[in-house]
């Protein structure tokens, strides 16, 4: 076995770093307090390739791998985890279905500019009555001649501000249950749709969260991504692979919190010492950099397994998640008792990383729901 | 027209260094493309993006980690690579390094071939900032280093290079060395499609018998100097630290620079 | 024997030509040796009166319209002809970027080891052994020559200028030159000096330097006064050069400049590990910086913590006083 990152991976996380450090990172706490990713760094991020990592050249990609994707998100998460979430809703949550599930017209159409980073995605499935439970949505798609006609609200929309496609679910059947939804590709500017109110965050307060609103608008059929009744498998689809995304956001939440509390802790004097010098905080310190390790290796893996085409790898992209996000938590909340008085005050950015950590336990399925899915996997044998 | 880059892999800059006993200790180092020759790539791709160059090729000496240094060079924008690898190489000094990169650099054809020859105007680990300038000298050709700007009209060139508190506009004509300084070009971050595209990009090794040296020419018994030993410099003590009302810390800082600096 | 190239600018020597200049005689003194000077340049005949000060034994000077300034090829002939001549033990030159230049191609050129940024020297018997720092002034090495001439570029601001005349008879040896058809390809058009009368940032005694905590452009007219009451130049940090506040040229750390002066003021600049590169080896470091836990305090020799726009001012107005009174 080798642990060991191929020479491109490595020029494309030393490139991430360097970038996101230099510019990203400058501007981080202006995100967090405007609430807005400046045009021009989403711009940089598609020069750069950063909207199609894992996507075939053929389509406008990078041409690389997940594992080199959840690199990225790691990296640009570790310099700001708005600007990280912007890209990982995107790129597991639209343009990996459409790579995955979408007809070529529809490559060419839409995952070529989304992959470019020339338009932004955002998926929608989220409802004010459907969270965890996806199947209780209540937006229909019915069908007329050449055309569905959506109708319904979707809100918590991650994206919804920035995007020009949005991945909408809706159910054609609704007596068919979890069969019966649908997934269509939306473009911004269809009659019948509009951006609602946007929310107001405890975290990742750069990235937009938008309510979507659907009133008998019109979407060719040829939109319909996959089959009908199919919605629900790509749903969870993207969100097997997804969890890999935000487990490698978490990490990159932690890692930043670890290393300004490293600095802090060597810098830092009290009683006439570094307090790195003191074991309490020495044990933290070590602690912090132990959890993120195993974090990203767990996250590592289920990217590679997925690389590998195997498909158990939705039982390790649930643990990945689900560790992850516990290890940001841990971690970004013992950054601000190292920083002490400090670090509760806007000077410093671990209260930041704390507040961003929080949603990692909440979205692409809550803490609670990855351990569902794991103990479920166990339990039929995989 | 063609341009040739030579390139330097150095340890990162936030480089922890470390000796055992008083040698370098080299296993924990990260090494990187030394920045002053990002520049030197940079400028030479801004040439071929801008129709002046049609080729840019990069050459760089050192072990097996040099290949990284190219192919980040490469995933700039250049074209092909060039690495000369041997274990003889180990501790030669600049003189050595310059004639090794002159025979290598012939051996792709040359000034016949390649009339901009860009350098980083140092390698921020050696820091001798005296490659380009011996590598010119060898070939009688002249060099203008510590540039800012760089503008190649046909077979001229006017390079501006920075000196104490001042310009020195160069007129020159090609064939030409030019060593870059910080403000010459910002280099870009090379996009992953770029990454890529440098993986399958040739590069060629040339061993020193390859390049027709005899291995007494070259390393720590060729070499002109030897590092007889490294040593860490004497660590600064954290001095006084004072806080309190304006007047009362300026007129103790008054008292250090009469008292202690000698300054007032 | 020790030979010396000295460097002048606009009539005048520069400072490193007369470290190196101070620092070839005391080098031959231990040696037994005897110290030679070359000079080129235009009108520099006028210079070896004062070069002769510094206890030349001989000195050889190139006057020419075509050396007016700087030229690589043309000078690096000339120091060879004089180094075949005279074959020296060292040859010394001061550390500006014409030094940097200029030396690895003579030392190539006549085949003698190279010893750049030394800031001292060892003499061993028949040997000289170089000491500079490398790797940004992370480590210290010791350098041996196995091939003589040693050249040796000499850092700015650490070997001493002698102040005492030296009374010697120097023999002047004139060089006649006339430019190769190669040299006659490489010219400079114009030279332009950029600096406000201040002291060139690498040679200054005394460098007064801003970072990010002077939060804007407009705030460094306050160090410059500062830096004009004490006859220093000014240098910036990267932070404040990024943030376009400061010309590239004023930058003082790993893709800066590198300086050693007496007094080194850092005002409002954090002390990252690239910037300690540039300015660890001043010989006293200062540091006003409101955060107590900042990195610089970690070498300054005095530090205030405390708000920069309260405290200079104050500062400034305290050795208004002073010059008053003196």
């Amino acid at each position: 076995m080798r642990f060991e990152l191929t020479e491109e991976q490595k020029m494309l996380k030393d490139m991430v770093r360097r970038f996101a450090e230099e510019q990203v990172k400058p501007r981080a706490k202006k995100i967090d307090e405007e609430g807005q990713i400046p045009r021009d760094i989403i711009e940089q991020l598609a020069e750069l390739g950063l909207f199609g990592v894992h996507v075939p050249e053929e389509y406008g990609g990078s041409g690389m791998d997940y594992v080199s994707y959840a690199i990225v998100i790691e990296e640009l998460s570790r310099a700001c985890a708005s600007t990280g979430v912007l890209v990982s809703a995107h790129t597991s949550l639209v343009v990996d279905p459409i790579l995955k599930f979408g007809t070529e017209e529809q490559k060419r159409k839409y995952l070529v500019p989304l992959a470019k980073g020339e338009k932004i995605g955002a998926h929608a499935m989220t409802e004010p009555g459907a969270g965890t439970d996806v199947t209780s949505i209540s937006t229909t798609a019915r069908k007329e001649g050449d055309y569905y006609v959506i109708n319904g609200v979707k809100h918590f929309i991650t994206n919804g501000r920035e995007a020009d496609i949005f991945l909408v679910f809706a159910y054609t059947d609704k007596e068919k249950k979890h069969k019966g939804i649908s997934a269509f590709i939306v473009e911004r500017g269809t009659p019948g749709f509009t951006v609602g109110k946007l929310e107001h965050k405890l975290g990742i307060r750069g990235s937009s969260t938008a309510e979507l609103i659907f009133e008998d608008c019109k979407v060719p059929a040829s939109n319909l991504l996959g089959e009908e009744g199919q919605g629900f498998y790509i749903a969870m689809e993207c969100y097997d692979g997804g969890r890999v995304g935000i487990a490698a956001q978490a990490v990159g939440i932690a890692q930043a919190a670890y290393e300004d509390s490293l600095e802090f802790a060597k810098t830092r004097v009290q009683f006439g010492q570094p307090i790195a010098n003191f074991q309490a905080i020495q044990f933290k310190l070590a602690d912090m950099v132990t959890l993120i390790e195993a974090a990203r290796l767990l996250y590592l893996k289920a990217a590679w397994l997925k690389d590998q085409g195997i498909k158990s790898y939705y039982l390790y992209s649930a643990m990945a998640k689900l560790f992850a996000s516990d290890v940001a938590m841990r971690v970004t909340r013992e950054a601000i008792q190292i920083h002490g008085g400090y670090g509760y005050t806007t000077d410093y950015n671990v209260e930041r990383y704390y507040r961003d950590a929080k949603i990692t336990e909440i979205y692409e399925g809550t803490v609670e729901a990855q351990r569902l899915t794991i103990a479920r996997a166990i339990l039929k044998g995989i | 027209m063609k341009a040739v880059c030579f390139v330097k892999s150095v340890p990162d800059t936030e480089t922890r260094v470390r000796l055992t006993g008083n040698r370098l200790d080299k296993s924990e180092i990260k090494y990187i493309l030394n920045p002053y020759c990002e520049f030197a790539v940079e400028e030479a791709v801004r040439k071929k993006e801008a129709g002046i160059v049609d080729e840019v090729l990069v050459i760089s000496m050192g072990p097996s980690r040099a290949q990284e240094a190219i192919r980040s060079a490469l995933a700039i924008g250049a074209d092909r690579g060039v690495h000369i690898e041997d274990d003889n190489l180990d501790g030669s000094d600049a003189i050595v390094t310059a004639r090794v990169l002159v025979e290598a650099f012939k051996k792709e054809g040359g000034l016949d071939n390649y009339q901009i020859l860009l350098f980083g105007l140092r390698a921020i680990d050696g820091d001798t900032w005296s490659v380009p300038s011996m590598i010119a000298e060898l070939l009688g050709i002249p060099a203008v280093t510590n540039i800012v700007k760089l503008d190649i009209n046909g077979n001229k060139a006017i390079a501006i290079r920075m000196v104490e508190g001042g310009e020195e506009v160069f007129e020159v004509e090609l064939p030409c060395v030019f060593a870059a300084r910080k403000g010459l070009n910002e280099p870009r971050y090379p996009s992953l499609p770029s990454i890529m595209k440098a993986k399958k990009k040739p590069i060629t090794r040339y061993t020193i018998s390859d390049l027709g040296i005899p291995s007494d020419a070259v390393g720590k018994v060729g070499s002109f100097t030897e590092v007889l030993e490294y040593t860490l410099p004497p660590q600064r003590q954290a001095g006084k630290k004072v806080e309190g009302e304006p007047e009362q810390v300026v007129e103790e800082l008054i008292k250090f620079l009469r008292e202690v600096a000698n300054i007032i | 024997m020790v030979l010396v190239v000295a460097e002048a600018r606009e009539g005048a020597l520069r400072k490193p030509a007369k470290e190196a200049l101070s620092e070839g005689r005391r080098m031959a003194d231990k040696l037994g040796a005897k110290a030679v000077a070359v000079i080129i340049g235009e009108g520099v005949k006028t210079l070896l009166k004062e070069i002769s000060g510094y206890g030349m034994d001989k000195i050889y000077v190139a006057d020419s319209a075509f050396l007016k300034y700087y030229h690589p090829m043309a000078y690096a002939r000339i120091i060879s002809e004089v180094v075949a001549k005279e074959s020296p033990k060292v040859v010394l030159m001061g550390g500006t970027q014409t030094g940097r230049d200029l030396m690895p191609r003579v030392a190539i050129r006549v085949g003698g080891g190279y010893a750049p940024d030394c800031t001292g020297y060892e003499i061993n018997g028949d040997s000289i052994i170089a000491v500079r720092p490398a790797i940004s002034g992370k480590v210290i090495v010791k350098v041996g020559f196995k091939k003589y001439p040693a050249f040796m570029v000499l850092r700015p601001n650490v070997f001493g200028v002698n102040e005492d005349i030296i009374s010697v008879s120097s023999e002047v040896v004139e060089i006649s030159f006339e430019p190769t058809e190669v040299e006659r390809k490489q010219i400079v058009k114009e030279f332009s000096i950029k600096t406000a009368g201040r002291p060139e940032l690498t040679e200054a005694e005394i460098v007064v330097s801003g970072g990010r905590g002077l939060k804007d452009a407009a705030n460094f007219a306050m160090l410059e006064e500062l830096a004009d009451l004490l006859g220093a130049a000014v240098g910036a940090s990267r932070a404040a050069v990024d943030a376009g506040w400061r010309p590239q040229s004023d930058q003082v750390g790993q893709t800066g400049k590198t300086v050693s002066p007496k007094l080194y003021m850092a005002i409002g600049i954090s002390g990252a590990i690239q910037h300690l590169a540039g300015m660890s080896s001043s010989k006293y470091i200062v540091a006003i910086n409101k955060d107590p836990d900042a990195p610089i305090f970690n070498v300054a020799d005095f530090g205030i913590v405390g708000d920069l726009f309260k405290i200079v001012p104050v500062l400034i107005e305290r050795l208004k006083k002073e010059k008053a009174r003196s």
